[in-house]
């Protein structure tokens, strides 16, 4: 980075310094914001935006941190969707206990479909993951018993423990949302700071090296996957719910290449892009008709521009803060000082 | 029945095969799989189209729809990817820049022309020649005359001509190349540019066959179309009308046998078959990771 006084290191000191002031703050207008808004559009935009977010979270675990680009996360959005929503539709099962379904399949379909990164890497890779969405999509069409076909799932119910029911008008969804958002960051938060998420990273950088490094690149590479997949199943379980309808067409490739889009235009690797992509990308096209229109074409320039001009996304800078251990870490290390130290000691005594 | 599904199925791989050379040329220069090949394939498709509609014939309606489409793919390479080779970028980078342009120039089709499934005109006479309980319609001999005639046409570009002899160059070191006096971005750009007018002629082919065109068409072609490409050996151009030949045949076995339901998803399931257990292909060279 070039000097401390940029504006960027400027600006992190504060949030630094400040940090509990600017979270109680950053909690308050998330609160109250369903009560000050009080329009049901606009917080039915604000809980797609949250089911938006932990999908480009659960993309940018694969992408992001892995370096792995999957095209075909759609087909796990649909996964994750049709298993809650059948299940509460069709057995009555409890939304939450569906939503664990769901996401429990799509974690072993996830590692199902790592297992080709056995063999394959790169642009191979993504072109197995779009021939994987597109599969789904199909049987999701074609199994006409089970998924009801292209006709879809009506009447897909709200979530509901003991009779109060999650809906937009009484704000439950919305604080629904927001509970699984945070619960989704604290924990890519804690990945990516554990030694699972650093080696993640190595892969990214360089695969060969980590190889040499001793990090076992084939089991992190599946776990990758079926970490991404849980997070998108259980984003696509919210969606469906939020929208009360899904068909085979929810899932196409257009939603793939939006989840990659918001990922990318937020910043690959970054937690805080996933929010400002998100929040972009769905709240734009609601503001304008024209935008709407030409939405899809926008999210190809977005890809493109991005790639030429920001590679590493709106908010991808890298932090000017001294780098921090963790706590856990700080430890370790301490402990291991002491051993040296003593060890030192005796050896002068000798 | 089975010889004349085998039938229906070459000519639908020809059309196949000629996709899959736009892949492979690219792939052979860049390492990159183009994704927006698909979208330039149903391009040049919708372009053949209103060219024919304004009646100066259907030879000089292809030529001029050929020659747009390979313009669209210079400046495909010369506004988003050159740059990024410039830059020295990721791959990963020039791979999510073509997704990019796929989606840009298959919606603003949408957008500009609608995204509802319009008729083609048949090129060819509409006869059919019947040889015992076989019968093969005009269209579909002349689909693989026309493509067989395209194919050799390109293998003597790259193999007989001093721009092949150049394409070759750069595919095996293009440092090197630019050493020896070879302007090694234009030789990119023509191999875009011999792409598009390869995807363009398939998809006038295939449209003429099928009778009918719409901007999506390209998606699913252009995912059919590279699994021949990975199943040939991808940057092979045999490989490429082999693959094509094959994925085209076990497609209209499968629309026969499975129901036609299932016949788009046999292309992803070669795809993955082929990419498990032999990824190199059938003609390509296997790669070898240098440290």
């Amino acid at each position: 980075m070039k000097g401390k006084n940029t504006l960027l290191h400027q600006y992190e000191l504060f949030v630094d310094h400040n940090k509990l002031i600017l979270a109680i703050i950053l909690a308050v207008i998330i609160l109250l914001f369903p009560f000050v808004i009080g329009s049901q559009y606009l917080l039915t935009v604000s809980v797609k935006i949250g089911s938006y977010v932990i999908l480009a979270m659960g993309l940018n675990i694969l992408t992001g941190y892995t370096g792995l680009v999957s095209l075909g996360h759609a087909g796990f959005v649909a996964i994750g969707a049709y298993t809650t929503s059948l299940l509460t539709v069709r057995y009555n099962v409890n939304f939450f206990i569906a939503l664990l379904a769901g996401i429990t399949l799509a974690g072993i379909v996830g590692i199902l479909l790592g297992m080709p990164t056995l063999r394959v890497s790169g642009t191979y890779l993504s072109i197995i993951t779009l021939g994987f969405g597109e599969i789904i999509k199909m049987i999701a069409m074609n199994w006409n018993a089970v998924t009801n076909g292209t006709l879809g799932i009506k009447n897909i119910p709200k979530p509901s423990i003991g009779g109060f029911s999650f809906t937009v008008s009484n704000y439950g969804l919305y604080y629904l949302m927001i509970f699984f958002v945070i619960v989704v960051s604290c924990f890519c938060l804690a990945l990516v700071r554990s030694k699972t998420g650093r080696a993640l990273m190595a892969i990214r950088t360089d695969e060969l090296a980590a190889t040499m490094m001793g990090i076992n690149v084939t089991r992190y590479k599946i776990l990758a996957f079926s970490l991404s997949a849980i997070f998108c199943a259980l984003g696509g379980g919210l969606y469906a719910t939020l929208i009360g309808y899904i068909d085979p067409n929810t899932f196409n490739f257009d939603v793939s290449t939006m989840i990659l889009s918001i990922v990318i235009l937020g910043g690959m690797g970054t937690l805080r892009g996933m929010f400002i992509g998100a929040i972009i990308l769905i709240a734009l096209p609601e503001v304008s008709r024209f935008l709407m229109e030409y939405r899809f074409v926008l999210y190809g320039v977005i890809l493109v521009v991005m790639m030429r001009f920001r590679p590493q996304g709106i908010l991808g800078w890298r932090s000017t803060m001294p780098f921090k251990l963790s706590k856990h870490v700080q430890n370790e290390l301490n402990d291991t000082d002491l051993i040296h130290q003593t060890h030192v000691g005796e050896l002068a005594y000798e | 029945m089975l010889i004349q599904q085998v039938f229906n199925g070459l000519a639908l791989g020809m059309g196949y095969a000629l996709i899959a050379v736009g892949y492979s040329l690219v792939f052979g220069i860049l390492r990159l799989v183009n994704f927006s090949h698909g979208a330039i394939y149903a391009f040049g498709a919708e372009m053949a189209m209103l060219t024919i509609s304004l009646k100066f014939g259907v030879l000089p309606g292809i030529l001029a729809a050929m020659i747009l489409t390979g313009v669209l793919g210079i400046v495909i390479d010369k506004v988003a990817l050159e740059p990024l080779r410039k830059k020295k970028s990721p791959q990963i980078a020039s791979l999510i820049t073509t997704i990019g342009i796929s989606n840009i120039i298959t919606n603003l089709l949408i957008v500009f022309i609608g995204s509802e499934k319009r008729n083609f005109q048949p090129i060819f006479s509409q006869t059919t020649v019947t040889i015992g309980n076989i019968s093969i319609s005009m269209t579909q001999i002349m689909m693989c005359i026309v493509s067989l005639l395209l194919m050799s046409v390109l293998m003597i570009i790259v193999f007989k001509t001093k721009i092949g002899l150049a394409m070759r160059a750069c595919e095996q070191n293009p440092k090197a190349a630019n050493m020896m006096g070879i302007n090694v971005n234009f030789v990119i750009s023509f191999t875009f540019f011999l792409a598009g007018i390869s995807a363009t002629i398939a998809g006038a082919l295939v449209s003429g066959y099928y009778q009918i065109v719409y901007p999506n068409m390209g998606f699913m072609a252009g995912l059919k179309a590279f699994a021949a490409a990975v199943l040939g050996g991808i940057g092979s151009l045999p490989g490429a009308l082999l693959g094509g030949l094959i994925v085209g045949v076990s497609e209209s076995m499968a629309a026969t046998f499975l129901g036609s339901t299932y016949r788009d998803s046999l292309a992803f399931i070669i795809l993955i078959m082929v990419l498990i257990i032999r990824p190199h292909g059938l003609f390509g060279r296997k790669g070898i990771t240098k440290v």
